[in-house]
């Protein structure tokens, strides 16, 4: 027993990986748990598949075997009996095989057999950042953001991923199982969340350098909260008031920025790059790489390369005294 | 014998990791500030020789440089004027004459300067070493740069063969053809 006790200690901690802000063990909808349950049906009957068939071999290898009469001689009761018996394996064996398959069939139609939902949203891959467009009727009413999803709680949000470079896969396994991105094609997801949240999504399919740090953040509201913030995510930024921000905003529009970023109400208007006009509200920056704060946006913009090597944002030379009023600017981007 | 071979072989195969050398904080290329300013179409020489030769082939020896290069073709709207290449309000960029000039170090400074018939300046909009970058791409439309470095071809339809299918082609000393305006048309 004593061998066996840091394995008994550590094999319980392991388990305690399965909740969290990103586990499919954890479901937090509808499609999850669709998949949550599949998972564990087939756990189940395949870990009773697996009890049996040891239990059957561990038997086979204890038990005393008779004597022949010689290695050539048939033994008709014998031969009788193990035809049964592997025949009767072999249709449990079927019985089993074509049962998963319909329960695998049943959860296929239950995620996939419905692309309608009040809330569209398009959601596209870049190395390595996501750029999300919530669309509307109204052409006014149509906004950017990046690496984060807003959601309202209780509400079908039908997801339609593209990419602009190479193969992605957005996974949110709390929500929804993965789907590919692949350039060129547009392929759909629905997604809901039963419950309000944060849930973390991660690129899983390996797509350059920084593959590991292209993460999205889902985050679920009550409805009249999510209107809140819909509502201040399509108003453009509100010009800043103190000399600081100012300045801020007059480094921000001189520099190579512009090329890259939009800031909605400014004459910032690059396509390429996250859209920062409300960035000081997001959570992270750099696609989950850093928490959003000041200092880790003024460590951002200095020396992007050093945290996230081979980004494409390059590392732009700003004077020492640029740094501070530029950051402010950002933050109060809100 | 036969060791000696293979040796030799296992080393000849690292000699291609120089090609895409990735660097993703170069040194300084040298600061706009110092950069002298010519919008001149004459320059002594076969280029303005503000900085060694060798900082531009490390440009154009290099994949990763001339990817990104044609990248940032892309997203810096050179596109929208110069096609891909082969010219629109902009002159065509893949055909050996030049205006001011086809050395590095000329386009290098049509893109940070700009030139009068309306090709804009980019100086404090794209950092430095992205205008190398371009300019080294700039290069490969007219096979300047060696052919194992060159960029193959896009995901989508190109008009024309991809970068390292174009034949290579001798540098034209540059800054002796006038102006686009004054050029017969
Ligand atoms: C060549 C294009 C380019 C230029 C120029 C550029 N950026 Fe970026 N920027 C990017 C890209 C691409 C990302 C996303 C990087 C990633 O997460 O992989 C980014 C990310 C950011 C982010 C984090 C946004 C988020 O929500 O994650 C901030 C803040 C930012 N840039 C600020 C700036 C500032 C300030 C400047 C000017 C000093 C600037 N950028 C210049 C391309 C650029
Ligand atoms: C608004 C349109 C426009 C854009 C955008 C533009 N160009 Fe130009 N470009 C021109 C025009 C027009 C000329 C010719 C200028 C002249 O003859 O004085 C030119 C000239 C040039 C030349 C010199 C050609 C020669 O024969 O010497 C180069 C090189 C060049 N552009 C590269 C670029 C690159 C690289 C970019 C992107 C960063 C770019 N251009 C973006 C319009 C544009
Ligand atoms: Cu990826």
């Amino acid at each position: 027993m004593r061998c066996c006790r840091p394995a008994l200690v550590a094999l319980p901690l392991t388990l305690t990986g399965c909740t969290g802000w990103q586990s499919s063990l954890d479901p937090q909808g509808p499609q999850a748990d669709t998949l949550a349950t599949m998972f564990w049906v087939f756990t189940a009957i395949l870990a009773l598949v697996w009890l049996l068939t040891m239990a059957a071999l561990f038997l086979s290898l204890r038990r005393a075997r008779a004597e022949r009469a010689g290695p050539l001689v048939l033994e008709p009761q014998a031969e009788r009996s193990m035809t049964r018996a592997v025949s009767a394996a072999v249709a449990f064996t079927a019985a089993i095989v074509i049962a998963l398959t319909v329960v695998s069939y049943a959860a296929q139609r239950a995620l996939f057999s419905s692309h309608e939902a009040p809330l569209t949203l398009l959601v596209k891959g870049h190395q390595w950042w996501w750029e999300v467009t919530y669309e509307d009727g109204q052409p006014s009413r149509r906004f950017t953001t990046a690496n984060e999803i807003h959601v309202p709680v209780g509400q079908p949000v039908l997801i339609k991923l593209q990419s602009s470079d190479v193969i992605h896969s957005f996974w949110v396994p709390s929500l929804a199982g993965k789907m590919d991105i692949v350039p060129g094609r547009e392929n759909r997801l629905v997604i809901e969340a039963s419950k309000d949240g944060i849930f973390r999504g991660q690129c899983a399919e390996f797509c350059g350098w920084q593959h590991a740090h292209m993460a999205i953040a889902v985050v679920a509201h009550p409805a009249e909260e999510f209107e809140r913030w819909r509502e201040n995510q399509i108003s453009a930024a509100e010009p800043p008031d103190d000399p600081l921000r100012k300045r801020g905003m007059e480094i921000f529009l001189s520099r190579p920025c512009v090329m890259c970023h939009q800031i909605r109400g400014t004459p910032a208007a690059g396509k390429v790059a996250p859209d920062l006009t409300h960035v000081g509200s997001r959570l992270h920056i750099a696609a989950g790489t850093l928490p959003n704060s000041r200092g880790n946006l003024a460590a951002w913009i200095t020396d992007p390369q050093g945290i996230k090597p081979g980004a494409h944002m390059p590392l732009m030379k700003l004077a020492g005294d640029e740094i501070e009023p530029l950051t402010r600017y950002l933050e109060g981007l809100r | 014998m036969r060791r000696l071979v293979a040796i030799a072989a296992a080393i000849a195969v690292l000699s291609a990791c120089e090609r895409e050398d990735r660097e993703f904080r170069p040194p300084p290329v040298g600061t706009e500030a110092e950069a002298p300013v010519t919008l001149s179409s004459i320059a002594p020489g076969t280029g303005p020789a503000e900085r060694p030769g060798e900082m531009g082939q490390a440009y154009e020896e290099n994949a990763y440089h001339l990817s990104e290069g044609k990248r940032l073709f892309t997203w810096f709207n050179c596109k929208g004027c110069h096609a891909n290449g082969g010219g629109g309000s902009g002159p065509a960029l893949m055909d050996d004459s030049w205006i001011y000039g086809g050395a590095l170090l000329n386009v290098v400074q049509t893109i940070r300067e700009g030139r009068p018939n309306g090709m804009p300046s980019f100086r404090g909009k794209i950092p430095e070493e992205q205008i190398m970058q371009i300019a080294a791409y700039v290069r490969s439309m007219e096979r300047q740069v060696p052919q194992d470095a060159a960029p193959g071809r896009n995901d989508d339809l190109m008009p024309r063969p991809s970068e390292h299918r174009l034949p290579a082609r001798p540098a034209v000393p540059g800054g002796t053809v006038p102006p686009s305006g004054q050029a017969p048309q």
